[in-house]
């Protein structure tokens, strides 16, 4: 099937207008006779679902959590753009535009991020009219901070809470439509198969995470809002119950699969401590407001501190590497996350690294505090001279923006990082690939949407701090509700959708039997056991640094791995009960699939570029030398995957990219 | 270290269940109370033992899925943290920990040490939230500047992360300070004024059938929330009730 992106004809300004004022309508009282199921929470499924309750359709939400509350959009920390020019430094939508497709290296579809700029001013109005609490300042108007990747403010934050504040606005949009009956949620229910009938998408298969019973859902349409697949690297920032079974179901169904390669590894996250660890810790972004990211000059030092005879503190700052201002002199600490991240690999596989593993940088906080200790002296009348003053006076206005984040990270590594820098290394965070969707977040299933981070759309290669929540949010409340609309006109006449026909037999028979599988099938080792080493593998082969040896060895290794647990898995209870390390099963085994074909499209990049860098695709010569080298004339497509059975046998499909509006060059932030 | 654990075990709501005694050892001080479970899950795993069923999901202390009563006290013996925050450097070789579930009549015990919250959510679709449709017509979100003081307390009281601590500790399982933070939150903020009335009345009203308990002033929700929610949230609420009972 060839891949149609259905993008609007016309300007680029005036393509999301054109088409919304083309688009079918559903009439109010049709709406009623249509249902729609939400699958997933968060901020995209969540303000789906909750507009989509609004506009008339009825609604049947899903999430695995105990309330759509705890979905992990939740944990987002530092904030979400939206081209406001608030504070009047040149922002608009064009820059917003610019910035995020620059920012994915040029990777993704210039109409969706163009729109995503375009509906970002109203979140933030409509977000503010729901009773997020956003930081403000003393006149009572809105704050804003910076992130990476830009040259202007534009970013709206609650403390490090942003994502907590927006989702809970979302849940609160949700509670208004449950208490009206027009959502009906089911908690603790995950998905487990779509059904397709006539080949359109029209229900799913679920099971109840308390009782373990096996239910069919029909609808007119189903939207999975169902997040990222970083748990493929075990260890990620991810919630230990995030999984990718939504998006690889839908996948098996026809769906195609999208730059799977794509995998956004965060600049600043804890570093690992030890095995035990089940999940990293990150520190957002926003920190590279204030914080300035350094190593040590010379060897002696690093030894020195790594021994601790050396406090970091006491080393004097010409003794210091601050090597992203030295690299990158125009965004120095505010480089994109993925450039952050090769830079802090490049300094601690040099030998610089800071802890006992010799995989951590600092991020220090010393110079904000001087700095805002000072300003504070001033403004109150008081001694700028006083250095304890300053410095209380400082600490006091970093608590004020990160408190919750240097608690978190005092909590986990025992250490103040008001008084000692902190420690961070670059951890798997988002997955920029995801569900292939066109123009409408339709995928190649009709009737099947994808939208937030199970899809692919807005962020190419590398995705922007703090564009994430605008995402969600924007295809949650501003895009789909439209888009669906034009779909769900064609079913005004249909009528309820049938749960006893053969299609909603045979997917729940499917499921059945893989249940079945795994509580019978009584191997030697825990499902944990295999996720660790399938994480393994591809934080080694497929992570921060790829080479065709690498991934090749990849692909045999979690063939053979998959192949592994399908023996040797060990599932203890049974299905008829809250039984977590089944849900666990069933989450691996397609983990287990989906990494073997996201080796596949890394092998099959034959290009650096964004969260992807290949060793054999950078720059020899020149000002560049050493960073990532994009090929544009071979590989600016889509890579869409088709399913065809194993991974390896699937079918790659290209939407090449066209960039009308913005120019193709080197992404240089220097 | 090694240590002795006293875990509340129950099949499902309706067992009887009881505290069982196990053991783990090398654990090691840098890990999380979870990932101490989780070396105890995969123990009896591996012994053909039913594993312990806990709530959790962020593991970083926001998403208030994880509960458990360590020692007598909700998310355990350190303070401003959830469960999956608590490292094990609070404890000492040789140590016994009591492991239960949150125990409040509404909140009944699912299995194990996973309790069902839902009735937090039943107060919330009562009015936790304001009637705007999220269709972003609305008016620029510059156009009411809030005071910073008032919009700064409002963030405080919506940091709550509705995990249930200040039921489970609190003597009459009183849901006060969660309900207190949720309409303290749009009782600060302009655009939650329009409808405070009818909110305060409809949350309060739902807390009461949901079978949570009244406020006794004892202050352990404070002393317990992991997220600090001040006391003062139930004053501003009681105040809220108070009003709006007047207006009727």
């Amino acid at each position: 099937m060839a891949l149609d992106s259905k993008i609007p004809e016309g300007p680029i300004a005036d393509k999301w207008t054109n088409y919304k004022n083309h688009i079918d309508l559903v009439n109010p009282a049709n709406k009623r006779n249509i249902d729609v199921i939400v699958v997933g929470t968060g901020l995209a499924g969540g303000s789906a679902a909750a507009t989509l309750a609004e506009l008339g359709y009825n609604v049947k939400a899903f999430c695995f959590q105990d309330s759509p509350r705890r979905a992990h959009s939740i944990a987002a920390q530092g904030g979400i753009n939206a081209a406001k020019n608030y504070q009047g430094d040149g922002d608009s939508t064009y820059r917003l535009f610019y910035d995020t497709v620059k920012g994915g290296d040029y990777r993704s579809r210039e109409a969706n991020v163009y729109r995503l700029a375009e509906v970002s001013a109203n979140i933030i109005d409509q977000c503010v009219a729901q009773g997020v609490p956003f930081a403000r300042e003393y006149g009572g108007l809105l704050d804003n901070r910076s992130f990476g990747g830009v040259l202007v403010s534009r970013t709206f934050y609650a403390a490090g809470q942003t994502g907590q504040q927006l989702l809970l606005g979302a849940y609160s949009a949700m509670n208004r439509q449950i208490g009206r009956g027009k959502i009906k949620m089911y908690n603790r229910h995950e998905m487990l198969d779509v059904v397709k009938v006539d080949g359109k998408a029209r229900g799913i298969i679920t099971r109840n995470l308390i009782t373990g019973e096996i239910e069919r859902h029909s609808a007119h349409a189903v939207v999975l809002g169902t997040g990222g697949y970083g748990n493929v690297f075990f260890l990620s920032t991810n919630a230990m119950g995030s999984n990718v079974t939504a998006g690889w179901k839908a996948h098996k169904r026809g769906a195609y699969f999208a730059n799977p390669c794509y995998t956004q590894i965060h600049p600043t996250c804890i570093p690992v401590s030890g095995d035990h660890q089940s999940k990293l810790t990150l520190m957002s972004e926003s920190l590279r407001n204030d914080g300035r990211i350094w190593v040590p000059k010379h060897m002696k030092d690093v030894e020195a501190i790594k021994a601790g005879t050396l406090k970091p503190k006491d080393l004097a700052e010409a003794d210091r590497d601050y090597y992203l201002e030295r690299r990158y002199p125009a965004f120095g600490n505010l480089v994109p996350r993925d450039v952050a991240s090769r830079a802090a690999k490049e300094r601690c596989d040099a030998g610089y690294g800071v802890n006992a593993t010799g995989e951590a940088v600092f991020l220090d906080f010393a110079s904000a505090i001087q700095r805002y200790g000072k300003e504070q002296a001033h403004v109150k009348g008081l001694d700028e001279n006083n250095a304890d003053l300053v410095k209380k006076l400082g600490q006091d206005v970093v608590k004020n923006k990160y408190g919750n984040l240097f608690q978190m990270y005092e909590k986990i590594v025992d250490q103040d990082p008001y008084e000692t820098p902190m420690m961070i290394y670059p951890a798997v965070h988002y997955t920029m690939g995801g569900v292939w969707v066109d123009y409408n977040l339709m995928t190649t299933v009709p009737g099947l949407y994808c939208i937030g981070e199970a899809n692919f759309s807005d962020h190419g290669a590398n995705r922007l701090g703090a564009s994430a929540l605008m995402q969600g949010l924007a295809d949650g409340y501003f895009v789909l509700p439209y888009t669906i609309g034009d779909y769900l006109s064609d079913d005004i006449r249909t009528g309820p959708i049938a749960t006893d026909s053969k299609e909603f037999e045979d997917a729940e028979k499917e499921v059945r039997e893989r249940l079945e599988f795994f509580v019978n099938n009584n191997g030697s080792h825990s499902v944990d056991h295999f996720h660790k080493k399938l994480g393994k593998i591809m934080w080694n082969k497929v992570g921060m640094s790829r080479n065709i040896k690498g991934l090749t060895e990849a692909i045999s290794e979690i063939k053979a791995l998959r192949e592994e647990f399908w023996k040797e898995v060990k599932v203890p209870g049974t299905n008829e009960e809250y039984n977590e390390e089944l849900a666990k099963a069933g989450r691996v085994a397609d983990f287990l699939e989906l990494g073997e074909l996201f080796a596949k499209d890394a092998l099959n990049r034959e290009e650096s570029c964004g969260g992807h860098f290949r060793e054999d695709s950078v720059e020899l010569d020149g000002e560049q030398k050493g960073e990532a080298k994009r090929d544009d004339e071979n590989f600016a497509y889509v890579s869409a995957w088709e399913y065809k059975g194993e991974p390896s046998d699937a079918v790659l499909h290209k939407e090449e990219l066209e960039f009308k509006d913005i120019e193709l060059k080197q992404r240089s932030y220097k | 270290m090694n240590l002795t654990l006293k875990i509340w075990r129950q099949k499902n709501a309706s067992d009887k269940g009881k505290m069982v005694d196990y053991k783990v050892d090398d654990i090691s001080p840098d890990m999380s109370f979870l990932e101490m479970l989780d070396v105890l899950n995969e123990q009896l795993i591996n012994k053909d033992d039913a594993p312990i069923a806990f709530d959790h999901d962020c593991r970083e202390g926001i998403c208030g899925m994880c509960s458990l009563y360590i020692n007598g006290e909700a998310h355990g013996p350190d303070r401003g943290v959830t469960t999956c925050q608590l490292h094990m450097r609070m404890f000492n070789d040789g140590d016994t920990i009591y492991i239960e579930p949150f125990r409040a009549s509404a909140f009944p015990v699912v299995k194990d040490l996973i309790v069902d919250r839902s009735s937090f959510d039943r107060i919330q679709h009562a009015g936790g939230f304001i009637s705007v449709n999220t269709s972003g017509n609305t008016i620029d979100a510059n156009a009411i500047p809030i005071e910073k003081h008032d919009a700064d307390t409002a963030f405080e009281a919506a940091t709550c992360i509705g995990c249930g601590a200040c039921v489970a500790s609190c003597k009459n399982s009183s849901a006060m300070l969660f309900v207190g933070a949720k309409v303290s939150q749009f009782a600060l903020l302009p655009q939650g004024k329009v409808e405070a009335t009818d909110r305060v009345l409809n949350m309060v009203k739902q807390m009461d059938e949901e079978g949570f308990g009244n406020c006794t002033n004892t202050g352990a929700c404070e002393v317990e929330c992991p997220k600090g929610i001040s006391l003062e949230n139930i004053a501003r609420m009681n105040r809220e009730y108070l009003k709006a009972s007047l207006k009727g």
